[in-house]
């Protein structure tokens, strides 16, 4: 190892190191670079006082302007909400019919409506609002509490079966397994309910039974259902005599209903939505079925 | 200065702890004090246990994967908080272990999933996403829906919670294989026993549809449905400083 010497072509000290003849300059840290490292210290001293930094113990700095996260966000939400209230007033104090009649506000709940719809109902009811297996139609006339934009709302506000206080609780029997009915019993039920709504499809064989369905029905069913079969809204029963089924309206469908129950469950969204947006979701999903009052 | 970072260099051993004590002061400065600061989780009264048939589902949750498309973290962010729901505490994760926080979304976060949707759709979710929602690119898990659940050892899962914080008592533990059945079998004795060691309000529920088999399903469904529920004072401390909104 050789001492550090002055290189004799740029004037620089070397490192002192060699190898083979090969020595090492001593280059200073150029003059841009220590400019922008002592800014970027600097700054940090900057950051230190102005935002929360340094723990101590059981705390930490606070930083001179005070800012913390949780209040940018809560201050950030107070503002949406102040520029919200400019429509959302509308929906909260105005009467849901007075809402229905008018043009202007229905027109908008068209359009902000289906968003809604779109983050936190079509899940289950489709994108089209049209349900599926388990999960009822929307867009249709047939409803279990009731159609009209108030009822709707209060489904929507502490749901069917849902951990609400205060919510609609409906449950079909499972007459099969709980020893209610028994096989035969169920087949000729079926086959009755079959009747309400599709008579012909039934065979001579079954029509000859159909006097025992009824007696069954009546023993059973009526309670929730209505002698006639066609259902009830305070109880959340469905009509049984239209071609509307939330679980299928085949005999197969309807033998499982009655054997094993049903508790359908809708979640309750008070916690979850504003009142402005309940409000805006009833009048939108009430304005999806055909316009034939 | 500058001579004395030559000689710094010169010397490995010196060099070598040096390196060690700069490259931590990140974590002593960020680390360390999340333990002494006392604000860092906040104590709440109402916070409440993983019962053992979540702690089973969300052992699925994690053997599936879950985690690497779906977080469970709410951040302070506007749009964060007006599409999930409140931002997450860091008490919610408390007796988190493994913590599932995630820093991924391919699919939505699941913070505040418990309860918004019912179990009936959460089945025929995880059998098939397309069924319910058509643009969906989750993979299937049917299989969930046939697997039983391996539930006899689920006093060791509990215990070894235990050891990390959670505090199970002796008597949940020695019971915890009757309560993960129990849980998913509602109007049998041994559902009416898990409720009185886990509360009133604990979801006890066929959660896959049938109460006859308890399936890795129902495991999963018990958990999905738990998940933001563990405690009130995300939503509380929302309406407070919002007023009441």
């Amino acid at each position: 190892m050789s001492k550090p010497e002055r290189d004799p072509y740029t004037g620089l000290m070397t490192t002192g190191h060699e190898w083979n003849g090969i020595k090492e300059l001593m280059t200073p840290i150029p003059g841009p670079v220590k400019f922008f490292l002592a800014l970027t210290i600097l700054s940090a001293v900057l950051l230190w006082i102005l935002y929360p930094t340094w723990p101590y113990g059981p705390g930490y700095t606070k930083g001179v302007l005070g800012v913390d996260q949780r209040t940018l966000v809560e201050n950030n939400l107070t503002k949406s909400a102040a520029l919200r209230s400019v429509w959302e007033d509308r929906f909260t104090s105005a009467e849901m019919s007075a809402l229905e009649a008018d043009d202007d506000a229905m027109t908008f709940v068209r359009s902000h409506g289906a968003r809604l719809f779109e983050d936190n109902c079509s899940a289950c009811h489709g994108l089209d609002a049209a349900g599926g297996p388990g999960f009822p139609s929307l867009t249709d006339d047939q409803w279990l509490w009731g159609g009209d934009a108030e009822t709707i709302l209060e489904t929507l506000r502490v749901g069917i079966n849902a951990p609400h206080d205060e919510t609609r609780y409906a449950e079909m029997l499972a007459f099969g397994d709980q020893g209610m009915l028994n096989s035969e019993e169920r087949r000729t039920l079926t086959d009755y309910v079959i009747s309400l709504s599709r008579p012909d499809e039934l065979t001579k064989e079954q029509k000859e039974l159909l006097p025992a369905g009824a007696e069954l029905f009546d023993a059973n069913c009526s309670s929730c259902h209505g002698e006639d079969g066609g259902g009830s809204h305070d109880v959340g029963a469905p009509n049984l005599t239209d071609d509307f089924w939330i679980y299928g309206g085949d005999a197969a469908s309807i033998a499982a209903t009655l054997r094993h129950g049903r508790i359908g469950v809708m979640p309750y969204w008070e916690d979850r939505l504003s009142e402005a947006d309940l409000r805006l979701l009833s009048l939108y999903v009430r304005d999806l079925r055909p316009n034939q009052q | 200065m500058l001579d004395k970072h030559a000689k710094l260099e010169r010397n490995a051993l010196a060099f070598v702890f040096a390196i060690i004590f700069v490259a931590s002061i990140g974590g002593i400065v960020e680390i360390a004090p999340l333990f002494t600061i006392d604000e860092t989780v906040e104590e709440v009264e109402d916070m409440r246990v993983y019962t053992p048939l979540e702690v089973a589902g969300r052992n699925i949750y994690i053997r599936e994967g879950c985690y690497a498309c779906h977080s469970q973290m709410i951040r302070t962010l506007q749009d964060e908080v007006e599409r999930y729901g409140p931002y997450s505490l860091a008490v919610e994760s408390q007796y988190d272990h493994p913590m599932l926080w995630g820093s991924k979304r391919t699919g939505p976060d699941l913070a505040r999933l418990g309860e918004k949707y019912s179990d009936a759709w959460h089945v025929a979710h995880l059998i098939n996403p397309r069924d319910v929602v058509p643009s969906s690119v989750m993979p299937s898990y049917a299989w969930l829906q046939r697997n039983s659940l391996k539930y006899e050892d689920m006093d060791l899962h509990l215990a070894a919670l235990r050891r990390v914080g959670v505090p199970y008592t002796d008597e949940m533990i020695e019971s915890a294989a009757h309560d993960t059945y129990g849980q998913a079998k509602p109007d049998s004795e041994r559902a009416d026993a898990f409720m009185e060691r886990y509360g009133e309000d604990s979801n006890v529920r066929a959660f896959d549809g049938d109460p006859g088999h308890l399936t890795e399903m129902d495991a999963l469904v018990a958990y999905l449905q738990i998940l933001g529920r563990l405690t009130d004072v995300a939503h509380q401390q929302a309406s407070n400083s919002t007023g009441g909104e």
